[in-house]
């Protein structure tokens, strides 16, 4: 492991621990952004450019965006009085380790099931983009399909609101 | 290739230097050294074209509107710029009491930073472009995408209420019209079937007799153009899409609460990201660092860049001195209801083109659809609604 990646570790681990410690939620949405970027320049690192640009694209310019308005538009960016650790935070520990194990185990076994390749793949844009039309054209779809049916939903939501209000 | 040797060191002139100073470092830092000075000339280049483009605004607008614009410092004003950049650096930087002075400090660097980083995937000669990513396009969106989070940083941590209100209105502009931008480049990539800028060029740079294959020159390119640059008009923040910074509604917007070098910094960036925004439609739509008639290629090919930048920036001034403000409603009405869906059809004919082949036939057939389609949204999509007497939500 190169020093660069152990920068960019810590990074994208400070940004996470500063995601759950700051007090307030703008801070808080801030620094998860620094991990989104931390993550992207990992991936970077190991070459995959698309990986890495498509995540700042959508986790900086659009997920962030989306944590900061929604936290603007529920007056959540006031100061909690309580303190910001929940009661029942070793609940929460548990549950989020239980998440992390399944993960990081699916993670590890679908390392057997890939060949072992002594070369670094050249991988570039074009064959993503013939993959994601091609092989992969259905999971494509049903996300295509997913997305349609949220952004459907969330007018729905919007007009009735409308209607409500006259 | 007719050109002579001599306009081919003129075309190459940059590279030469930068090969020329490198030479004198030893073997092993010359790639370092490359990357070093092409840096340099970037972060060098764009704010000198920004100090100038400074006064050929404020001239070019007081023409328009009757006046004699900046005309005391030096002459015809140009050192206006050298005297507005001592008076920036001069100047009390003013933080409010309760602000998030940390935040408060980082968006305006977090913001040239990001805008910075977009120059380095544009071609702006033949063999300049400082990186030639595979995915170029897409790390020019990236980085534009990052700005809007400095933008709500300034507005946020100003603890403002205009700055957060302009903050906001900036970053739902962004998001909408930035759909847009994407999609209408998407049409390009179709065609040149790389998101590599340098490709893109390549493809365009081709002649038939005199006259080069620009996408400009399609009629899906059209469309997509006019698309990108309604788009890059209201990513830029700059009027008639300028309801972020209303003066007249928001003080200044999110960069209220800003003096001193900060502000300026913020003027910086919001002239960079025109130079690049300017810059990628070169590139995708007027066919790049590429002459306009194939005659014209002994001129240097970072000439015909710098200059169709420069005339897109005059295009951006000249709309803004003619152009009043729209409204909220207006603005996001135009994005979601004409240039979205108008991008989205731009996308469809782009893909018939792809398929229907050489020839004339293409030609009627693209232009029609898209003829159709503009004068059929035009008459029914953007009519006027029928107001009613005005409510007020909460004042009543």
């Amino acid at each position: 492991m190169s020093p660069v990646f152990y920068i960019l570790a810590a990074i994208t681990l400070a940004g996470g621990l500063a995601a759950v410690v700051l007090k307030r939620l703008v801070h808080c949405a801030l620094a998860v952004t620094a991990a989104f970027a931390g993550l992207a320049l990992l991936y970077l690192q190991l070459d995959a450019q698309f990986v890495a640009f498509a995540q700042i694209l959508v986790y900086i310019g659009a997920v962030a965006i989306l944590i900061v308005f929604a936290i603007l538009l529920t007056r959540g960016s006031d100061l909690p009085k309580e303190g910001v650790f929940s009661r029942t935070w070793f609940v929460g520990l548990v549950i989020a380790a239980a998440v992390f194990a399944v993960l990081a185990w699916t993670v590890v076994q679908s390392l057997r099931g890939v060949p072992q390749q002594t070369a670094v793949p050249a991988v570039a844009v074009r064959d993503i983009g013939n993959m994601l039309v091609g092989r992969y054209v259905l999971p494509l779809e049903i996300v295509a399909l997913l997305l349609t049916a949220a952004t459907i939903g969330a007018v729905i939501a919007a007009m009735h609101q409308k209607e409500g209000r006259q | 290739m007719t050109t002579t040797p001599a306009s081919v060191t003129a075309d190459q002139i940059f590279i030469l230097l930068r090969d020329w100073l490198a030479g004198f470092l030893p073997a092993g830092l010359r790639t370092a050294a490359d990357v070093v000075l092409g840096v340099i000339a970037i972060v060098a280049v764009f704010p000198a074209l920004f100090a100038l483009t400074t006064v050929f605004e404020r001239k070019g607008l007081g023409r328009m509107q009757n006046r004699l614009g900046p005309n005391r410092v030096g002459p015809y004003g140009l050192f206006q710029p050298i005297a507005d950049g001592i008076k920036a650096l001069i100047k009390e930087d003013v933080v409010p009491l309760r602000a998030d002075t940390v935040v408060h400090f980082l968006a305006p660097l977090t913001l040239v930073v990001a805008v910075f980083m977009e120059f380095a995937v544009l071609p702006m000669g033949r063999n300049m472009a400082l990186v030639d990513m595979d995915a170029g396009l897409l790390f020019f969106f990236a980085m534009s995408a990052s700005t809007e989070l400095s933008v709500f940083m300034a507005g946020w941590s100003s603890r403002n209420k205009y700055s957060l209100l302009g903050a906001m209105r900036a970053i739902a502009q962004m998001i909408s019209y930035e759909v847009v931008l994407v999609l209408s480049s998407i049409s390009v990539v179709m065609i040149a079937g790389s998101l590599k800028l340098t490709k893109i060029v390549a493809e365009q740079n081709q002649y038939s007799g005199q006259f080069p294959h620009w996408y400009v020159f399609t009629p899906w390119g059209v469309a997509a153009a006019l698309m990108y640059a309604i788009a890059a008009t209201a990513e830029t923040n700059r009027s008639p899409f300028d309801l972020p910074e209303g003066e007249s509604e928001l003080v200044a917007g999110y960069h209220t609460e800003y003096s001193g070098f900060k502000f300026a910094l913020f003027f910086l960036g919001e002239y960079l990201a025109m130079f690049a925004i300017s810059g990628l439609g070169v590139t995708l739509f007027l066919g790049g660092w590429s002459a306009p008639l194939q005659s014209l290629n002994v001129i240097p090919s970072w000439v015909w860049f710098f200059a169709k930048v420069m005339l897109c920036i005059f295009v951006f001034i000249w709309v803004r001195g003619t152009v009043p403000r729209l409204r909220q409603d207006q603005l996001m009405n135009f994005a979601w209801k004409f240039v979205l869906p108008f991008t989205l059809l731009d996308l469809v004919v782009t893909a018939l083109w792809r398929f229907m082949g050489q020839g004339w036939l293409r030609w009627i057939v693209c232009t029609l659809i898209l003829a159709a389609a503009y004068v059929l949204m035009g008459r029914f999509g953007l009519r006027e609604e029928r107001m009613g007497r005005r409510s007020y939500r909460y004042a009543e």
